[in-house]
């Protein structure tokens, strides 16, 4: 269980990693956390020639808030995120997610930009960047470019990013006034993948909710947004009825697999069971915090 | 073979500078390299703890982790804490409540636990539960170990009073 030999490149900017990335993408991989690539390493099931070890760019750690939303540099360790004051009070539904991401010594090294490039399928971060529809925010020899978090992952351990590509910043639009917002997950041990995933947002106005938005990981070969499910909340009034029926339509709207962990019944099941927890819990924190 | 690189990094406050080659992970740096058979190597891909050391005061997988990053980084392991004549007082809650058999997973659970104990209040069993539930103990079964982090958790909010 040792990796195959690399040429390793440890860059101290921004510039100098996107010139040796231009250089070398197709045979060459970014380190961050190293939490997922690691193990891939040890296993051989990647062997790149070159890895270029992004963990020196501190300009790429930080969290700044921006017109009410919140700007989160790629190299940010999911530990900062779990703690930070500024995630809590602007997006808690990320505070309440981070609980989740694995353990606290992986916690410590894992980084967002790693965990949005590495596209798990049942990952807690880009599930929640889909929610919020994040910015993910890249850099090439060919300049800056930024891809919306919902076309952004396009199958298990695949994005839309090119080989050249280094994801440097996500941004996460202010949510609505009014938005109340919940996120659950069912493993078998806490820090474990997601057997599934549900998050939430519900937004309000004069007794009708204007807008719901519902993501789900785990029952699906990249993290989803159930449209279908969000079009029937809207302009509707929020009572036990409508949620019990967007839930089941939430599990009837995903596909999911059968392995080892969890057959597909059993995914869709969850999906319906923690989509109902969720809704009902965003809408009643809107309720307490608008008073 | 790869290119070997010469790192400098300090490991329970000694200084140490060596030539890696740079796929070489910490886990068998600290082993192989320096010696220190302390840290011991289970999975080997990020899932048992047991390999579980401190990078600049924060716990991480040191099979994870590849010596050439280590330049310029401040490493703990399960050496820097105690030795058997003078435990450290993680250690003696683990000798007074039995909170080891065969000992594999020992090192990497004190390692966790400093962190633990320095991050979270640890105020209920579920909260220790689920602090620990990144490390595999396959002999216990896991009670003597919560045992022990309740009581180092005691200790450390009487320290704090005092």
């Amino acid at each position: 269980m040792k990796p195959a030999p690399f040429e390793y490149f440890c860059p101290d900017s921004l510039d100098e990693a996107v010139v040796l990335l231009a250089g070398r993408a197709a045979e060459a991989k970014l380190l961050a956390g190293g939490q997922s690539l690691v193990p891939l390493l040890n296993f051989r099931l990647l062997q790149p020639a070159a890895l270029i070890d992004i963990n020196r760019l501190s300009e790429l750690a930080f969290l700044a808030e921006d017109r009410g939303g919140l700007r989160i540099g790629a190299l940010t360790r999911h530990h900062a995120l779990e703690t930070s004051p500024a995630v809590a009070a602007l997006f808690p539904v990320l505070s309440e997610a981070m609980a989740h991401v694995a353990h606290l010594a992986v916690r410590n090294r894992g980084t967002i930009g790693g965990s949005l490039a590495h596209a798990d399928p049942a990952a807690e971060l880009p599930m929640v960047a889909t929610l919020l529809d994040a910015e993910i925010r890249t850099r090439s020899a060919a300049g800056p470019h930024t891809h919306d978090a919902r076309d952004f992952f396009t199958g298990p351990l695949s994005t839309v990013l090119a080989d050249d590509e280094i994801v440097t910043e996500v941004f996460l639009p202010a949510l609505p006034p009014r938005t109340g917002s919940a996120f659950a997950e069912f493993s078998l041990r806490r820090g474990d993948f997601a057997i599934a995933a549900v998050a939430a947002t519900v937004t309000v106005a004069d007794g009708r909710i204007t807008a719901a938005r519902l993501a789900v990981a785990g029952a699906d070969e990249r993290p989803l947004r159930l449209d279908e499910v969000e079009a029937s909340l809207a302009g509707q009034c929020f009572d036990a009825d409508l949620v019990e029926t967007a839930a089941r339509l939430a599990g009837e709207s995903v596909n999911p697999f059968t392995d080892l962990r969890a057959s597909a019944d059993y995914r869709r099941h969850l999906v319906a069971v923690l989509a109902r927890r969720v809704l009902t819990e965003a809408h009643a924190r809107i309720a307490v915090g608008a008073a | 073979m790869s290119k070997h690189r010469t790192i400098k990094a300090t490991v329970n406050g000694i200084a140490y500078e060596r030539s890696v080659e740079p796929r070489l992970l910490l886990s068998d740096f600290l082993r192989q390299t320096l010696g220190l058979t302390g840290t011991h190597v289970g999975c080997e891909h990020g899932v048992c703890g047991a390999c579980t050391v401190l990078i600049d005061g924060d716990s991480a997988r040191a099979c994870l982790y590849f010596a050439v990053q280590a330049d310029g980084r401040h490493i703990e392991t399960v050496e820097g804490l105690g030795t058997i004549d003078d435990l450290s007082p993680l250690q003696q809650e683990f000798r007074e409540h039995h909170a080891l058999q065969c000992g594999f997973c020992t090192p990497g659970m004190l390692m966790t636990c400093v962190d633990l104990l320095k991050k979270y209040p640890l105020a209920s069993d579920a909260e220790i539960r689920d602090g620990l539930s990144g490390n595999l103990c396959r002999c216990t079964g896991y009670e003597h170990i919560v045992r022990a982090v309740r009581a180092a958790a005691a200790r450390r909010g009487r320290k704090d009073d005092g």
